[in-house]
């Protein structure tokens, strides 16, 4: 179905290749999972099916790459419409019309498909993604999920033989994922549907995959079964927990899919019977929160986002906020800082006799710090350097404050960069640094592992960890499972704007399936949450440093 | 007429801006005061009657109040430059001396009847074709307007489109940006200030359309026929040179002053050109339309009211043109006859003929809540920025 010939890509100005002879036969029907960490070139593989790459990203393509036999040189991505259907990270940038039904349709008008048979596969693709009551709906009062799911239902009813996928679940919550994956899943077993996805999130795709190509970031590509490839790849931060966990237990094949591992658990579990996961580091008898909110409640017209929610927060602890797209996580966040609107509800921060919510922007930011979810809208300068030096005026720190923050928060982020060309990991440091120079207490943090790959996001733990050491209290809202596994102390859950739950990182996630990290659905009924805390336990007394 | 016309539906936004056009013709003939208030009523209540609750349906206040400031300027001017005609003196204001090189213009003096009755006919008529205008503007979905569009035009439609939605999510970006600067502290005020929201907003909105133009193009959108360029030139003249010769008709027939030749023939001309490269252009597209709206009864009644409006008009201004401008001098109440009442009643039949508005789709919660989480907290910005 897709042929790539000696394919090589070279981005404009680009001293290295992203892409160097890359030879692919990938067949109908296939589910190929794209891996590899940022900036490696999976978006431009992807791109380069239809013909994006090279014709709306400029550069240098060189062998050939041909779709159902037709080469992508010899005409324009529109004239591949009908065999290649993409859907991008954000499905909101490439919604054309406004409604659902018109954005299923709108595909179909420009491959002049006959008025009735456009009815007839409005109909059925509303039904097989299971969004027929959304027909009418204006695109923009969607979810996150939904709009996803409608994104992909966009381009399936033109009836592409190939459906390229680019990080379809990085901005949705754990059930919105599911949902959309499920669909996809669909498309392969009913339809035949050859499907090319690109995914950082492996734990969730992993297992339906079969293929896997796998960019290590030389500009080849690694192409086999997932099992086959796994093993190889433990190390190279592509691998989900539950291949962490097979490899620190010596399971042979490696799992995975919790499934898999599950098999193999009985015996995994005897050995950590006579070990505790290590407790939680918050102390409960933290003589004075840090900050103390009570009854907030956030209301946009006549929706209520936020409902009378109580919020303690403690020195040293970091604290996960979770809850599905739209549970009024943001909304709650923005509250405490003081920017955002707050319809009633206190805030008080010890050491301040203020609220934040009524005090003049720079004295709030230097009781409560927080990173927006675009992090990007707070920069606004040609270099780094431009921004650390801004942000030492606006905070009247000492000149050099920012800079030496950014240095501990991820050294080596060259100077005279433009903060556009930063890598996402670098960008989230700058700002979080620019934030820190006003040295808050309370840091919130909003959905800050969107975009980040296993390292990066390690490495943004071990930040927040350090953060959290250092006597801050962290907040950080996050649908990403194994990163509050890895790294909160504390889980609070909302829905629509209420506390569901609220208790240690362990008692919450192991309770609810949709929560549960993998390691966690292995070693049920034991509370283990990373393949890190399994590895220590197992690792004999003596051993250790 | 049979029931099937009565059942909820959209009608074609083409048949309420032919109602409207005839409406605003009517208008056009007439400084009645009596006349020109019907007919605001009769418009108003057809917009009361078959608007939906669509975003652009709820903006017909925003035409009334365009239209009243339209007939208090009028008035006010003619009390500033008053000119001082009329016998009728009604207060005198002091005059403000000119220079000789501003002779014939005169700044306050006394201000007559004649002249503020005057200002307010003009005043009202041009008001009245402007809410004429804005009623189809509330009454026709501006985008299924555009997809009723000739395929040949089908590109700029849907760049307009596009437009219309970028807009909201300008605004949405600038309230999100300004938000992010108070997270910063952003104290600075003026170039820098703006300097600072700028830059994120249209390297936001640069992204995005680039991100639009991919998704758009993978889709099929610009797919050539087999059209050559020649082709594509010989369309594009027939149809600008129509459109031109359509715009000059409508002014002919709108300016009562205006030579005979400029009025309907120019507009049938036009019209024809236009059609001519409409039908060569739509040879050549390959693209379909999914559920087109169709020309039914509901549609062609609601044109008929329109142009039987603007017919009955016509004829009236050559038999009692004596009722459609009212003498100023000397002062009398105006007139009406029956024959331009009966013009402006024709323009009601919509209230009563065309097929009611469909029910308002159920609309899920407002955007902030169920959008993803960032647009929450953007869309009310303004709550806390007093406090800053």
């Amino acid at each position: 179905m897709i042929r790539f010939d000696q394919v090589g890509f070279t981005y404009h100005g680009a001293q290295t290749p992203t892409l160097t002879g890359v030879d692919l036969r990938i067949g109908e029907g296939e589910l190929c999972l794209v891996a590899g960490r940022t900036g490696v070139g999976k978006s431009t593989l992807l791109g380069a099916v239809n013909g994006l790459v090279p014709r709306f990203t400029g550069g240098l393509l060189t062998g050939t790459v041909s779709v159902a036999d037709r080469s992508t040189a010899s005409a324009p991505p529109q004239e591949f419409a009908h065999l290649v259907g993409t859907v991008g990270q954000d499905p909101l940038a490439g919604f054309v019309t406004d409604t659902v039904e018109e954005e299923l349709a709108y595909g179909m008008e420009q491959l002049a498909v006959p008025p009735a048979t456009m009815r007839k596969r409005v109909e059925e693709t509303l039904d097989l993604l299971g969004i027929a009551d959304l027909r009418h709906r204006a695109l923009r009062t969607l979810s996150g999920g939904q709009q996803q799911r409608v994104a992909i239902g966009s381009v399936l009813t033109a009836h592409p033989p190939v459906l390229v996928l680019d990080e379809p679940t990085s901005a949705l919550d754990p059930t919105a994922a599911e949902e959309v994956l499920a669909a996809v899943l669909r498309l392969v077993h009913d339809l035949g549907t050859t499907v090319l996805i690109a995914e950082h999130r492996m734990e969730r795709v992993l297992q339906y995959a079969d293929r896997l190509l796998h960019l290590p970031g030389d500009g080849t590509v690694l192409d086999g079964t997932p099992a086959a490839l796994m093993p190889a790849l433990a190390d190279a931060d592509v691998a989900p927990p539950v291949v962490h966990l097979g490899r620190i237990a010596g399971w042979h094949p490696l799992p995975l899919s919790v499934r898999d591992a599950r098999r193999h658990a009985p015996a995994l579990r005897a050995r950590l019977a006579d070990h505790r996961p290590p407790a939680p580091r918050h102390s409960p008898a933290e003589p004075e929160p840090l900050l103390t909110a009570r009854r907030i409640t956030v209301t946009y017209g006549r929706t209520v986002a936020v409902r009378e929610v109580d919020l303690t927060l403690h020195t040293g602890e970091v604290t996960a906020l979770m809850g599905r797209n739209g549970s009024g996580k943001s909304s709650l966040l923005w509250a405490l800082q003081g920017s955002g609107p707050r319809r009633s509800g206190t805030v008080t921060v010890s050491g301040s006799d203020g609220d934040p919510g009524h005090l003049p922007a720079h004295r709030a930011r230097s009781l409560v710090g927080l990173v927006p979810q675009s992090a990007a809208d707070l920069l606004y300068l040609q270099t780094v350097d431009a921004e650390c030096a801004q942000s030492d005026q606006e905070s009247d720190a000492a000149p050099g404050t920012c800079r030496a923050l950014l240095d501990r928060l991820a050294p080596g982020v060259p100077g005279d960069r433009h903060p556009r060309d930063l890598s996402e990991g670098q960008r989230l440091a700058l700002v979080l640094a620019i934030q820190l120079t006003a040295a808050p207490a309370v840091m919130l943090l909003d959905e800050p592992t969107r975009g980040l790959d296993y390292r990066a996001k390690r490495a943004f733990g071990r930040v927040v960890r350090d953060l959290a050491a250092r006597g801050h209290s962290v907040v950080t809202a996050t649908h990403d499972v194994e990163f509050v596994a890895a790294t909160a102390d504390r889980v609070t859950v909302l829905a629509e704007g209420e506390t569901v739950a609220d208790g240690p990182t362990a008692d919450v996630v192991c309770s609810s399936p949709s929560l549960a990290p993998q390691v966690a659905k292995v070693l049920r009924p034991q509370p283990w949450l990373t393949p890190d805390q399994v590895a220590a336990a197992l690792t004999p007394v003596e051993a250790r440093p | 007429m049979t029931r099937t016309g009565q059942l909820p539906r959209a009608l074609h936004p083409g048949a309420w801006w032919l109602w409207a056009i005839g409406l605003a013709v009517v208008a056009g003939r007439t400084t009645n005061p009596l006349l020109l208030a019907l007919l605001l009523v009769v418009v108003g209540h057809v917009v009361v009657r078959r608007r939906t609750d669509a975003p652009w349906a709820l903006s017909f206040r925003m035409y009334l109040i365009f239209g009243a400031v339209i007939v208090v300027l009028r008035v006010a001017f003619r009390i500033v430059l008053g000119g001082g005609q009329g016998e009728h003196i009604l207060f005198t204001l002091p005059e403000i001396p000119l220079p000789d090189a501003a002779a014939g213009i005169r700044l306050f003096g006394p201000v007559a009847a004649e002249e503020i009755l005057g200002g307010l006919y003009d005043g009202l008529q041009l008001a009245t074709m402007v809410v004429c205008v804005g009623a189809a503007n509330v009454l026709a979905n501006p985008k299924r307007m555009l997809k009723a569009m000739p395929g040949a035009l089908h590109e700029i439609g849907t760049s307009v489109v596009v437009a219309l939605t970028v807009a909201p999510q300008l605004i949405e970006s600038v309230q999100r940006v300004r938000r992010a600067r108070r997270l910063r502290g952003a104290r600075e005020r003026g170039r820098r200030a703006l300097r600072g929201i700028l830059i994120p907003v249209l390297e936001d909105a640069l992204a995005r359309s680039l991100a639009l133009a991919a998704a758009m193009a993978s889709r099929g959108y610009g797919r050539t026929g087999p059209a050559t360029g020649r082709a594509r030139l010989t369309v594009g003249t027939l149809v600008i040179g129509g459109l031109l010769g359509i715009a000059v008709g409508l002014y002919g027939i709108l300016d009562t002053g205006a030579p005979g030749y400029l009025g309907p023939p120019m507009l049938l001309t036009g019209t024809a050109v236009a059609m001519l490269g409409f039908a060569l252009g739509g040879r050549g597209v390959r693209r379909t339309g999914y559920r087109p709206d169709h020309w039914r009864t509901g549609e062609l009644l609601t044109v008929a009211a329109g142009l039987t409006a603007a017919a009955l008009m016509h004829t009236a201004s050559r038999t009692d043109s004596a009722v459609l401008f009212p003498a100023l001098s000397p002062l009398s109440w105006p007139d009406v006859t029956l024959l331009p009442l009966l013009a402006v009643l024709a323009g009601l039949l919509p209230a009563y003929l065309s097929p009611p508005p469909p029910p308002t789709p159920a609309a899920g919660p407002p955007t902030p809540a169920s959008a993803p989480d960032t647009a929450a907290p953007a869309a009310h910005p303004q709550h806390k920025e007093a406090a800053a």
